[in-house]
């Protein structure tokens, strides 16, 4: 009797610091590091989820690499809805702070891209709820980058940064000087 | 000998991760000491005071009316602006200063909240620079700690800016 009351405790304290162990890393990992996220939605075609309906990609989405709010223009990334603050979506950024942007269905037909915000885009035009619908998006709500595509296994790939054709910044070149 | 050094380290090493994990959760989760600076806040909060920001309600989105909320600013992720909510998303607010003849409103976007500083006459927020997506709110300013004369919660909005509506009443 006495030896099962014993097993038993050890059995509580070893799940118990097992789990202040488990679940603090955990979350810590998937808050600072990486996090992986089915891509739902047709905003990205045809980079993303190509044949739509029940095929869904899987990304892995880097968040060490966002920790100063670095991105680079035609990066894919995830950003938290600024018009629901439970969903993130994926888009890719065309335009950076001070970009003057041609837009796709906006109110004003030319964008300057103000301090601290940027210009995103899905690939799908006309399908996609971007900044094309609510105005440049600020920084603070990026909130990680998409790296890898990791599922489904043939179309395993690297996401490198890529702007589509027609859709850059106007006079990025003369800016820069 | 060399062993035991090497099990030692990586005891160290272990227990550091564990132990920054656990800060990060609570610092994440829980709550985090903040350093005002500004007068943007005055009377209620004034520079140089510590407060104690609590992250649950954010999280939970539980942010009310009212409410004094630590938040990224929208122009430079990399600073923070401590202002109070004056409306949420629906809300009628008002966007005139108290001296102009003719009132104009405005109704807060879905997803999005507006924020102004106590110190209206000396406070940069969402009078200037528009409503603010409701993600950017990093955590609800609880409790005063420093300086000692004026611990415990804060007050309410001196300025009446805060426009009740039917449903605020009945909940009451």
């Amino acid at each position: 009797m006495a030896q099962q009351a014993t097993a038993g405790r050890c059995c509580l304290r070893a799940f118990v610091s097992g789990f202040f162990v488990a679940v603090p890393v955990t979350v810590t990992f998937l808050d600072r590091f990486a996090y992986v996220a089915r891509v739902e939605g047709s905003s990205m075609q045809p980079f993303l989820n190509p044949e739509g309906g029940s095929k869904c990609d899987v990304v892995l989405l880097n968040r060490w690499s966002v920790r100063n709010y670095q991105v680079q223009r035609g990066d894919i990334v995830s950003v938290v809805s600024p018009r629901n603050p439970k969903q993130k979506i994926i888009k890719r950024v065309i335009g950076l702070e001070g970009d003057f942007i041609r837009t796709l269905g906006y109110k004003n037909r030319y964008v300057r891209v103000p301090d601290g915000h940027f210009w995103i885009e899905g690939d799908h035009h006309g399908h996609s709820l971007d900044s094309n619908s609510f105005g440049p998006v600020s920084v603070g709500l990026l909130h990680g980058r998409a790296s890898h595509i990791i599922w489904p296994p043939n179309r395993w790939q690297r996401i490198t940064p890529s702007l589509p054709a027609n859709r850059g910044p106007l006079d990025t070149e003369e800016e820069e000087d | 000998m060399f062993r035991r050094v090497l099990g030692k380290t990586f005891g160290f090493v272990g227990y550091t991760i564990q132990y920054g994990c656990i800060a990060h959760c609570a610092f994440e989760y829980i709550g985090e000491l903040v350093v005002c600076s500004g007068p943007s806040m005055e009377p209620t909060i004034v520079n140089e005071d510590i407060v104690f920001s609590e992250r649950m309600s954010r999280h939970l989105c539980k942010i009310q009316k009212g409410d004094i909320v630590i938040a990224k600013s929208p122009f430079d992720p990399n600073m923070n602006i401590c202002k109070r909510v004056i409306g949420l998303e629906g809300d009628k607010v008002c966007t005139s200063s108290p001296s102009d003849l003719f009132k104009t409103h405005t109704y807060v976007p879905k997803g999005h909240v507006w924020l102004e500083g106590d110190n209206l006459r000396n406070s940069t927020d969402s009078r200037n620079y528009g409503p603010i997506p409701y993600a950017l709110i990093r955590g609800r300013v609880c409790l005063k700690l420093w300086p000692p004369h004026s611990f415990g919660t804060l007050s309410e909005s001196p300025t009446e800016r805060i426009i009740k509506t039917q449903s605020d009443s009945d909940s009451d």
